[in-house]
């Protein structure tokens, strides 16, 4: 896939975010424009459909506002949307990390996340686009909680033609995990990507469960989990928030993996958790089949995002 | 779930307190935080808009009626317009039709459709003494056939086998077939997700739903959706003729305000609410009694019918009738009270329901962790049968071999003890006149930090 092609991708599955940011800004020339505030409020309702946090919202239009002043005083050739593609792209440029393996090996990664956000599907796509950078890839079934989530893992396995590691359901995850690791090290397998059950943030005992998960894999290697990647359903509301904050605070997560770009929903609170908590952003899932997911890119997500072309 | 925007409406209608009078002015600040908690608890945008405008016109022209203050008459018309918002009465499944009656799922991927219909299920066969097939048309995501057929086994319903290279729509009218000649009251049918500007998966389950013509086609939406969620149920109402809604992951703590939009756009009843990921996790869905967990007045009728539920009869009708005499709460209450709220989803699940909760620091609230409950448990089960019908006995020596029976110190005893203490007063407030005022009054910031509700 050319990198045209991919942002055309990325831009259709972002395709209503666009429609509602661009009228009425994309080309305006701000040291000529008058930001009433019938715009302003009209530029905030658009952002907070976006699921943008209201909080965020407000901070983004203060700062525009300063932004078009200053454009106004030193007469500034800029547009309203580039300015506004800044404050975004300063925002999310910061998360902009790739994932680096370095010498780790087994390079570990923990996939956590609230039920249904996207993980297992995500480490199958992962799996695949590991493989395609010809790394030896093992997947562990750590989810042994939820009615078929090891099947589903398998299947994933079968389709990459890597091996899972898997026990029944019911099993315990950490001794999944920690038997897929050690035999990882010891086929001398380049990536392990480990999937769990869902769980809510909320849910102490079952957040507790994966802090036992990651101790129990510092027995094998003391740097793993090399990566802890939190899954994110873009589809949901300020309540991602809550759950990157909680993730964190109780797992100290490496990354992100934000899902489901592919719909309406325009992963606004993405701007919020950016703001909030710098984490880097690994990549964005854009369907349900194994090639749709993607490196975040900030300034593609913020023109995407904006509705903006992407420079040439 | 909702706890947020109750906070935040709390807040906003007691800074009312003290004026004589609503106008216009007056209640325009406080209408703006109500948008701003409406917003940040994730209802759409439109849906707020509207609201706001509904509540501005009936606050405004309505006088304040005598005994009441400026910040109850406006809480009582958000409130009257939340419940308007959300429907005016519980609704059940509706399923008189021939058998077998059809109930087909659709939403999202990952709302939780496939579990809704284990949860269903067992209800309907539980209390309703249903006949029961369950088949999957989700021939896309892999394993969601298994993931059917594994909880069906758990509830031990009948599971129609299906498989991944069959068309869903081939699946469905087999199993309808089936579901007949099994003489089923009821079959479920579950789809997968699919996202709502998907044409093609659209088109699919429009076709696979004029082929069954279920008696109810449900859409399960996750509690923590954004704004999306108005867009999504807008799309599955028009493209199905949609009967009702089921909320779920009700859990956690997201803010819930997709019940507020979802009901408002498609027109369509909230008939359950989602509330673990096991299959007994499930609660019918009363709007007044959230619409009041919204605005921070609790909802003890709706912990009192779950009781009812899960405990056994005699117990939860024990339980009811204490809280309403404020009758001597030993320690024998307090603890079947305790495993009863292990059962209900601990601490934080009770919590939510009880009055004024929304008051509490969500830090307060974690502490009350379940943890706590186990431990509070264990040191009742050390006490001796004089020592639970009577708690004032316990002195010194005794505290402390109950602490070393239980595996606890002395604090934690003297703690029990006092909560207990406290628990007694409030069973009494509460099951005073206007108790439910007081018990309000009394949990407002008042409560001591290791308070157990
Ligand atoms: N449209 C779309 N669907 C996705 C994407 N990623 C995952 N899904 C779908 O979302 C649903 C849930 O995905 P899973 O990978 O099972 O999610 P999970 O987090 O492992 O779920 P649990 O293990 O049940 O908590 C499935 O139907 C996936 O096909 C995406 O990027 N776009
Ligand atoms: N905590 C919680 N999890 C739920 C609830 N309902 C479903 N889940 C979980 O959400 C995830 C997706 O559910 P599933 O039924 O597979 O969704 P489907 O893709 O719509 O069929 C699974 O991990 C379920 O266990 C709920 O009410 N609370
Ligand atoms: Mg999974
Ligand atoms: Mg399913």
């Amino acid at each position: 896939m050319t990198d045209r092609s991919l942002f055309n991708r990325l831009k259709s599955g972002l395709a209503k975010t666009r429609d509602l940011l661009s009228p009425g800004f994309s080309n305006q020339k701000a040291a000529e424009l008058e930001l009433s505030d019938e715009l302003l409020e009209n530029f905030e309702e658009r952002l907070l459909m976006a699921d943008v946090g209201i909080e965020l919202v407000q901070t983004l239009i203060n700062q525009l506002k300063l932004d078009v002043a200053q454009a106004k005083r030193e007469h500034l050739p800029t547009t309203v949307s580039d300015l506004f593609k800044k404050l975004v792209v300063a925002l999310l440029e910061p998360c902009n990390q790739a994932i680096m393996l370095g010498d780790n090996k087994p390079f570990a990664i923990l996939v956590v996340g609230v039920n249904g956000a996207g993980k297992t599907t995500t480490i199958g796509k992962l799996a695949r686009r590991l493989k395609r950078n010809r790394k030896q890839v093992m997947l562990a079934a750590g989810d042994t909680f939820r009615a078929a989530a090891v099947e589903q893992l398998v299947t994933w396995g079968e389709r990459n033609d890597v091996p899972v590691v898997a026990q029944a359901t019911g099993a315990d995850s950490a001794a999944v995990i920690f038997d897929a690791l050690e035999s990882a090290k010891a086929r001398n397998i380049d990536v392990l990507i480990a999937d769990t059950a869902g769980r809510l943030h909320t849910q102490n005992d079952l957040m507790t469960e994966l802090q036992k998960v990651k101790r129990v894999m510092q027995k094998v290697d003391p740097a793993a989990p090399h990566e802890t990647l939190l899954v994110i359903d873009a589809s949901m509301g300020q309540n991602a928030l809550r759950q990157a904050q909680e993730f964190h605070r109780s797992m100290q997560l490496t990354g992100l993996c934000i899902t489901k770009l592919d719909g309406t929903a325009k992963g606004g609170v993405v701007l919020s958790i950016a703001d909030q908590l710098g984490l880097p952003i690994r990549y964005i899932g854009v369907g349900e089949a194994i090639e749709d997911l993607q490196v975040f890119d900030a300034v593609q997500f913020a023109d995407a995002l904006l509705g903006l072309e992407p420079d040439t | 779930m909702f706890d947020n925007l109750s906070q935040r409406l709390s807040n906003t209608v007691a800074k009312l307190r003290g004026q004589s009078r609503l106008t216009e002015d007056n209640i325009k600040e406080t209408l703006r935080e109500v948008r701003m908690a409406l917003l940040e608890a994730d209802v759409a945008l439109t849906v707020v808009r509207s609201f706001i405008e509904r509540v501005r016109e009936k606050a405004v022209g309505q006088e304040v009626i005598e005994n009441l203050t400026p910040g109850q008459a406006l809480i009582k018309v958000v409130q009257d317009e939340l419940v308007h918002l959300m429907g005016d009465a519980n609704e059940q499944l509706q399923l008189n039709a021939q058998a077998p009656a059809i109930i087909m799922m659709a939403g999202l991927q990952g709302a939780g459709k496939t579990t809704t219909i284990a949860k269903l299920a067992k209800r309907l066969k539980e209390q309703e003494k249903k006949k029961i097939s369950v088949v999957s048309c989700d021939v896309y995501r892999p394993a969601a056939i298994k993931q059917l057929e594994t909880l069906a086994g758990q509830i031990e319903v009948n599971f129609i086998p299906s498989a991944a290279d069959e068309s869903p729509l081939a699946i469905a009218t087999r199993a309808v077939e089936a579901a007949k000649l099994n003489h089923d009251d009821v079959l479920f049918i579950d789809t997968a997700g699919r996202l709502h500007v998907d044409g093609d998966m659209m088109g699919e389950i429009i076709q696979l739903h004029q082929a069954v013509n279920p008696v109810e086609t449900l859409f399960v939406v996750d509690s923590m959706s954004g704004q999306d969620a108005a867009m999504s149920a807008q799309a599955f109402n028009e493209a199905l003729p949609l009967t009702g809604v089921i909320l779920t992951k009700t859990d956690g703590d997201a803010r819930g305000g997709a019940a507020l939009s979802v009901r408002e756009i498609t027109g369509k009843p909230i008939k359950f609410l989602g509330t673990g990921e096991k299959v007994d996790g499930l609660e019918p869905f009363h709007p007044d009694r959230v619409a009041s967990r919204i605005l921070g007045m609790g909802d003890v009728l709706s912990l009192v019918e779950e009781a009812q539920q899960k405990v056994d009869h005699k117990e939860a009708d024990k339980l009811a009738k204490k809280i309403k005499s404020g009758k001597s709460f030993n320690m024998l209450d307090l603890r079947s009270q305790l495993s009863q709220m292990q059962n209900m989803g601990g601490m934080a699940g009770l919590m939510d329901k009880l009055p004024g909760t929304a008051k509490l620091p969500a830090a307060m609230k974690s502490q009350a962790g379940d943890k706590s409950v186990q431990s509070m448990i264990a040191i009742i089960d050390s006490m001796t049968a004089k020592e639970r019908r009577f708690p004032d006995i316990i002195k010194s020596t005794r505290k402390q071999r109950i602490a070393a029976g239980s595996g606890t110190q002395v604090q934690d005893v003297n703690r029990l003890l006092k909560q207990h203490i406290q628990m007694q007063k409030m069973m009494k407030k509460f099951s005073k006149k206007g108790g439910m005022k007081n018990l309000m009054r009394s949990m407002q910031g008042r409560l001591p930090p290791n308070m157990p509700m």
